[in-house]
């Protein structure tokens, strides 16, 4: 609650706290275990300067986004191909496991096509910053309590700011394409992210009222009690609807189905994307499924606990510690609360139809927005006056 | 003196605007009055097709948009143009029935019926009783059929991809259904003048019974998955509304007319073939979730009338007896000079022939009204003010095959 109280102050202690992290010799997960598995001493400012490479984007992009990217892509097709009666793929690889990367492949020797009258700067740049934002936003999630690259004082926040950048990306290349649909699909995606923010961000704040921290480690380590179920969403009233309203604000600010208007194909071809074609276009793929992960990830850590699972995390724990196998186990919780959330959009998107724009303004503005900060101010309410009751509170 | 002259004479001004000029918005000095700027914003005119998702094939509707407003739609049509009528006029009359199979691609055998039916009522031949069961059964089934592909395409542009595959998985049934009477998957020349081309093989009306059993709960599937469905509902209510006296002044036919609530059906107003003697409803649009009219309308009475022909399907399979499938007619048909028109129920609409003979081998005029061409041409009035994405919807609507409007 002091956060909340005293905004000003936190948000001072939160940059003099990532100030120190930069500063201090052991940075991040990368240079704990280069420091672990090297054979000689590595002196500290060359492990600093070690770990900032292999943990920047790049490392983050080889190693877990364009697999994770890849496999959602595979597993998108499969889920669709079951819900429409059919196969998906299955002829590269066992059950066709490797078809992302022919098709990688393929989008890869493509033309690299810049239409006639684009504004060729901003064209070749929206999606490398589309691209960026979706790396970025992975640079604040824990995936165990041990394995995470950055544990910012004010992760949410953070993620909430970076992918909004894509926003940017999406309304470059709309603007860019010199084409009248991927203007369309450009205002769309820009009203939608305006109108989505709010009730989002209101959503978020009740578990961080309810957690009193901004960080998503902290919210997750705070959610192991119980053996393993003191889930925000089983600990106040208001964390339910509060999860409802995220995810469904969550699913317009990654452009999923029913409220893919930005790229909605039958009505403006392909939106913003309309006149991207091989890598340049598989970025903006990459993108929305990075996204997808992130809320979800999101979601997972803030709503259902982060990586704890009744009865399962503490008897790990109990046998063996909190050490590697526990955050094994962990992140393998975590990522299949993370991709469980994936999956239902996907769900939705072979389900339902899509909504008009003003629809989507409607519920935004009229139902959600409102929901959430009602939201907020009962789980506001409820952890002043009613949680002392029972001795807890802070 | 206009503001302009005033502005152009005015003496050079010492102090920069801006500078020390402070004052309230609105706030007059002397000498000055309020102009109103006529200050518009320019509609954006949209090229939707011909290569568009969601025109249907190879449509092209010039939009005129302010924002995600329409407020002008023109259709422009002919892409598909092959001279189907002219073709009618140069070759002789059974060589002319291939090309029917191809302005309605998705309903072949009711436009085989409908040109066989208007060279016959020119020639005056009588159809075996046997022929003409055959020829409902058939003219329902591709009725279902096309109703399918409506159905599904319109979830495509209402942005529900599943209802499609659902439609396709039923509609290959029927497809093999056509394939083991007549070898083709889509343009059958099934139904032949005087008759039809060969008598269905064994097992083929049990097996017409079994797929009749399944889709009638797939159908209560449809239902669930899309009709009912409250975003698709809200999507297709009241939006591109179609009044009872619009469409009939508008020529329009089929779905696209009882969708509005006209109970007129040229099955049971105009009855051919075997339908005075089979039970059936003629399904009407009611406005059960918005206005009579509306796009759900229209849809919903495609659904309707999927039942409907399962019904008649029924009716069809219990009383069609053994005979002959074929009338006695020449090889060369040669028809005594006239001129006749006959208009059938197509799943669209009513497609009409007028065939007129001058006793050759060849027509000498073969005029077709398409159903999708009428309906089509009500779009201009039932865009404006809409939304951009009620415009897809719209014409998803009307259900129009290119292949028919262009011919």
């Amino acid at each position: 609650m002091r956060m909340l109280l005293d905004p000003l102050r936190s948000a001072a202690e939160a940059a003099a706290g990532a100030a120190a992290g930069a500063a201090a010799p052991q940075g991040n997960f990368v240079t704990d275990l280069l420091a672990k598995i090297s054979p000689v001493e590595i002196p500290w400012p060359l492990l600093v300067l070690l770990g900032a490479l292999l943990g920047s984007g790049f490392f983050l992009l080889l190693l877990f986004i364009t697999p994770y990217a890849m496999l959602a892509i595979w597993a998108e097709r499969k889920v669709a191909g079951h819900i429409q009666c059919r196969i998906g793929p299955n002829r590269v690889g066992p059950f066709g496991l490797l078809q992302s990367i022919a098709d990688g492949l393929k989008l890869l020797v493509k033309e690299d096509t810049i239409p006639a009258g684009a504004d060729k700067l901003l064209f070749v740049l929206a999606p490398a910053l589309v691209l960026a934002s979706a790396i970025a936003m992975f640079a604040a999630i824990p995936f165990a309590p041990a394995l995470y690259f950055t544990d910012l004082n004010l992760g949410v926040f953070f993620i909430l700011a970076v992918s909004s950048l894509a926003t940017i990306g999406v309304l470059m290349a709309g603007w860019s394409s010199n084409n009248k649909w991927s203007l369309y699909g450009a205002m769309r995606e820009a009203a939608a992210v305006i109108s989505y923010e709010v009730p989002l961000g209101l959503a978020l704040l009740v578990p961080v009222v309810v957690s009193g921290t901004f960080s998503l480690r902290g919210a997750a380590l705070a959610q192991e009690g119980w053996g393993g179920a003191a889930w925000y969403l089983f600990r106040d009233p208001f964390v339910l609807p509060a999860f409802l309203l995220f995810y469904t604000a969550a699913l317009a600010e990654t452009k999923r189905a029913p409220f893919d208007l930005p790229e909605a194909e039958s009505e403006l071809v392909a939106g913003f994307h309309t006149e991207y074609s091989g890598m340049r276009f598989s970025f903006f793929f990459l993108e929305e499924y990075a996204a997808m992960f992130v809320v979800s990830a999101i979601g997972a850590l803030y709503f259902l606990g982060g990586w704890s699972f009744p009865g399962l995390t503490p008897l790990v724990e109990h046998l063996f510690g909190r050490g590697w196998i526990f955050n094994a186990v962990a992140v393998g919780v975590f990522s299949a609360k993370a991709l469980f959330l994936v999956f239902v959009m996907m769900w939705l998107r072979w389900t339902l139809p899509r909504i008009r724009i003003d629809q989507v303004m409607t519920l935004g503005y009229k139902y959600l927005t409102p929901l959430a900060l009602g939201c907020l101010l009962g789980a506001a309410g409820w952890e002043l006056y009613v949680v002392p009751l029972f001795g807890g509170g802070r | 003196m206009s503001d302009e002259a005033r502005a152009a004479t005015a003496p050079p001004r010492a102090v920069p605007p801006g500078a020390g000029d402070e004052r309230w918005i609105g706030e007059l000095r002397p000498g000055e009055r309020e102009v109103l700027l006529d200050v518009k914003t320019q509609d954006m005119e949209v090229n939707m097709g011909p290569q568009h998702p969601s025109t249907h094939g190879v449509l092209r509707v010039l939009l005129r948009a302010d924002g995600e407003i329409v407020t002008g739609a023109q259709p422009h049509l002919g892409y598909l143009h092959r001279c189907a009528e002219k073709i009618g006029e140069s070759v002789e009359f059974l060589q002319y029935l291939p090309y029917t199979d191809r302005y309605d691609y998705l309903a072949a055998m009711n436009n085989n019926l409908g040109y066989s039916m208007a060279v016959e009522h020119v020639m005056g031949v009588e159809i075996p009783e046997r022929a003409q069961w055959i020829r409902t059964i058939f003219a329902e089934l591709n009725r279902i059929g096309s109703h399918l592909i409506s159905f599904g395409t319109y979830g495509l542009d209402i942005g529900a991809f599943t209802p499609f595959f659902y439609a396709f998985r039923e509609r290959e049934w029927i497809m093999a259904l056509f394939e083991k009477v007549c070898g083709a998957r889509l343009t059958y020349s099934y139904i032949r003048i005087g008759g039809v081309f060969n008598d269905l093989p064994e097992g083929w009306l049990e097996e017409l019974g079994r797929f009749l059993d399944v889709f009638e709960t797939k159908w209560a599937e449809y239902n669930d998955l899309l009709s009912y469905n409250h975003i698709f509902v809200e999507r297709t209510k009241n939006v591109g509304i179609l009044p009872p006296e619009k469409a009939i002044a508008w020529g329009c036919t089929g779905p696209m007319l009882r969708g509005s609530g006209v109970r007129w059906d040229l099955r049971k107003d105009l009855p051919y073939a075997m339908y005075p003697r089979l039970e059936f409803d003629v399904c009407v649009g009611q406005g059960r979730m918005g206005t009579v009219g509306d796009c759900w309308d229209r849809y919903f009475v495609r659904l309707l009338e999927m039942k409907e022909s399962v019904r008649i399907l029924r009716q069809c399979l219990r009383q069609i007896g053994p005979g002959p499938v074929m009338a006695d007619i020449p090889k060369t048909i040669r028809i005594p000079a006239g001129a006749g028109y006959v208009g059938v129920e197509n799943p669209r609409g009513e497609l009409g022939h007028y065939i007129v003979s001058d006793g050759g081998k060849i027509a000498r005029r073969c005029r077709v009204r398409g159903p999708s061409f009428c309906n089509l041409s009500i779009l201009p009035e039932l865009m404006p003010g809409t939304m951009l994405a009620d415009a897809v919807a719209i014409i998803g609507s009307v259900d129009i095959v290119v292949g028919e409007t262009d011919r």
